[in-house]
């Protein structure tokens, strides 16, 4: 079958790789029908995410048939059509039972290599680093998936895929980011990156009740997006503007009431470039690269709340704690508990409150992988995202 | 009670198994304990001597210079902050505890650098010659020690590539009710289930057990044997028999885990493996290996418990690196079990159909 595969730093192939078969009882194996590439797949891409190696398959955000279930998966049957969460998650463990889903304790076969770099393990990714698993992922014809009792949500006829899609990945993990700014009525929310998670979180966070929410973008088009598609009622163009004197004239020097983080940053790696790091801490000589975070702290309203859905992978360095401190900012975070939000996402798409398809910009054919990749890495043609048509 | 090194824990901690239930309190903290040396934790001391110098000398050269009796110059302080750098990647070095003693040696080089400075601050007429005398008697003395600690943990490296005992500690909270995680574990046939370095354990006529383990180089290691406690739902130990080649025990201690939040298991392992090549080659299959330690082995345990079966990845169903995509050769579940699959048309079932091979029962 036809993979997109991570090959070296900025380099992807669509390469012919054995088809998947079952490993274990509660496994399905799905024909992908569409596929997407996701922001977070560039930080692979750019070779910042450690543990990848030459022929990985890629993706994170898949949809498609169900070909073969495994002897333990008994809620779905050949032929359904379904979207699958990307984190990988056992249903039974107490993380899980607690909805907790992307913290799954049994799904990361190389659990030890997390702990070693975060101390303990996350869940299991599909195509997201052997860290994470190093499980094949969904830019594929066809995918396993484990734990497909659990994870895969069947559609109903009638929607078509790119309506549904994004409940794999970034409308749930928009919709976790403003979920997380415990959204009262008048509250003012202020969005970094207007990417396509941004969006997602822009859009829910009016669904929530936000009476203003602002966008923070460089891009022009991505900020058009935010307010006419999304929702947000102001924009920033931080090229343009100074994000934080902006932000006080729009809230009358309060300061948005939450901030989303939709932005995050390039990683750093571990072990020795610890040590590295925190050298560089002490001399004052790391690039100032958390730029969002950081503004987005400083503007946080007295009491307010930082919600970061950006990835970040390792450490940061000068993080403002002693404002955190003494303005009560709380900083909310996670990997989005996927599974815990399709179903009430699906009903709002199916009742007409919105229609995620609205950031696709692109349609390519799985084999053009790569360009997909150049094209979204560098903004070409005002591109949004991408899907891939993998039949 | 005394803490060493995974090469000499005390000979009292090797004889019963019984006993090896008790010192699990005395473990500090869980996952793959490995007790702290003396040695090391003197390094620690020069390691945080070093970040606090290499701190001081970038900050503030100028107090350094002044206490070194140096003169003042654009020059001396630039060194100073150089130097302020080296301590602190030395110091740093030795905190993360990989090769401590590379990074002490590091520190007595660093040592010789500051006496040959000093020296020549001496040889400068404009020095204050008795601090700087003070200032070169006080290197010296650090110099001792770095000197000492250095060669103290060397010979503990050293002493790591030939272990004469391994003991390790870890532990795990599995979502079940204490009868049922006691239950599989007391079956000790189920161990190799999760227990990557073991093939098999067979419960014998007499009561004892034969296990069997994956030896380096496919050579397969062999020993008998015993249950030495069991206290149902509490815990078990067993310990081999008279005359293994690799003599071992294991403890497993099952406790109710606070707020209904399931089972703490905490298990104990300890291996003497013989000396020479076998046994380092045993050393680093039980000890070294993070994905076949204990703690991997508890990762899968808890995965067999609550799922039912260990999960595999497309990497990590293979030994070794392996990219994460389906391969002809991974094994998939064993062909006990069946699944169903759609019926595909012509041109996808041929697509497919390189792949539907050994050990897959399909439809």
């Amino acid at each position: 079958m036809k993979a997109n595969c991570w090959m070296k730093k900025k380099t992807v192939e669509v390469q012919d790789v054995p088809e998947p078969q079952i490993l274990n009882a509660r496994d399905a194996i799905v024909r992908v029908t569409s596929t997407a590439i996701c922001g977070s797949d560039l930080h692979l891409y750019n070779g910042f995410v450690p543990t990848m190696e030459r022929g990985d398959v890629l993706g994170h955000e898949f949809m498609g048939e169900v070909m073969e279930v495994g002897p333990g998966v008994t809620n779905l049957s050949v032929g359904d059509r379904v979207v699958v969460p990307f984190p990988i998650a056992c249903g039974s463990c107490l993380a899980c039972q607690e909805g907790n889903y992307s913290l799954c304790e049994n799904s990361n076969p190389n659990a030890w290599m997390a702990s070693t770099m975060w101390g303990r393990s996350p869940a299991g990714i599909f195509g997201y680093s052997h860290l994470l698993g190093g499980f094949a992922g969904g830019q594929a014809e066809y995918v396993r998936v484990p734990f497909a009792d659990v994870g895969p949500l069947k559609i109903p006829a009638g929607l078509t895929d790119e309506q549904v899609l994004f409940l794999s990945d970034i409308f749930p993990t928009g919709y976790m980011g403003a979920e997380m700014c415990n959204i009262k009525p008048g509250d003012v929310i202020a969005v970094w990156g207007a990417g396509p998670v941004g969006q997602f979180a822009i859009a829910s966070a009016r669904m929530l009740g936000a009476e203003r929410v602002i966008a923070i973008d460089r891009l022009p088009y991505r900020l058009r997006m935010a307010t006419e598609r999304a929702g947000a009622t102001e924009t920033i163009n931080y090229e343009k503007e100074d994000v934080q004197e902006t932000l006080n004239a729009l809230t009358g020097g309060r300061g948005p009431d939450a901030c989303i983080d939709a932005v995050g940053l390039e990683a750093h790696g571990h072990g020795p470039m610890f040590a590295y790091d925190r050298t560089k801490q002490a001399l004052m000589l790391q690039p100032d690269r958390p730029t969002a975070l950081r503004q987005a702290i400083m503007a946080c309203k007295n009491g307010g709340v930082v919600s970061v859905i950006g990835v970040y992978g390792g450490f940061i360095d000068k993080f403002p704690m002693g404002t955190i401190v003494n303005r009560s900012l709380t900083i909310r975070s996670g990997q989005c508990h996927v599974q815990r939000y399709m179903r009430p996402l699906l009903q709002r798409i199916e009742s007409g409150q919105i229609d995620p398809s609205f950031v696709v910009t692109h349609r390519l054919p799985l084999a053009e992988a790569a360009r997909g990749f150049e094209m979204f890495l560098n903004k070409h043609d005002n591109c949004e995202k991408v899907v891939l048509k993998a039949a | 009670m005394q803490t060493q090194g995974m090469s000499g824990y005390p000979d009292e901690r090797r004889q019963m198994a019984g006993q090896a239930v008790d010192t699990l309190e005395d473990a500090r903290g869980v996952g793959l304990a490995q007790r702290e040396s003396r040695a090391v934790r003197r390094a620690m001391g020069l390691g945080w001597f070093s970040v606090a110098l290499g701190l001081a000398e970038i900050v503030a050269p100028a107090a350094v210079a002044a206490i070194a009796g140096a003169r003042i110059r654009p020059q001396t302080l630039s060194t100073l902050r150089l130097l302020g750098v080296r301590e602190l990647v030395s110091g740093l070095g030795i905190l993360s505890k990989t090769r401590p003693d590379v990074w002490l040696w590091s520190r007595v080089a660093g040592d010789a650098m500051d006496l040959a400075l000093l020296g020549k601050t001496l040889a400068s007429p404009k020095s204050e010659h008795a601090r700087t005398m003070t200032s070169i008697a006080s290197v010296l003395g650090v110099t001792a020690l770095d000197v000492w600690s250095a060669i103290e943990c060397s010979r503990e490296e050293r002493g790591l590539a030939e272990p004469d005992g391994i003991h390790v500690l870890s532990a795990i909270t599995v979502n079940r009710p204490r009868e049922e995680v006691y239950r599989y574990w007391r079956d000790l046939e189920h161990l190799p289930t999760f227990m990557a370095h073991l093939e098999s354990v067979t419960m014998q006529e007499n009561g004892r057990s034969k296990w069997v383990a994956n030896g380096p180089m496919g050579l397969p290691i062999e020993w008998e044997a015993e249950i030495v406690a069991d206290q149902p739902n509490e815990n078990l130990a067993w310990r081999s028999c008279e005359g293994s080649d690799v003599p071992n025990q294991g403890s497993v201690r099952f406790l109710d885990a606070p707020g209904g939040r399931g089972t703490e298991v905490r298990v104990e392992l300890a291996y003497d493996p013989p000396a020479g090549a076998l046994g380092a080659a045993v050393a680093k299959l039980f000890g070294a290996e993070p994905a076949q330690g204990i703690a991997g082995d508890l990762r899968r345990f808890k995965q067999v418990i609550e799922t039912g079966e260990v999960l595999h990845s497309d990497a990590s169903i293979h030994k070794g690196m392996h990219p994460a995509r389906p391969s002809r050769s991974s094994t998939p579940m064993s062909t006990s079990t069946s699944s169903t699959s759609a019926t595909r048309n012509e041109s996808t079932g041929s697509e497919r159909s390189g792949s539907r091979q050994e050990g897959q029962v399909t439809r």
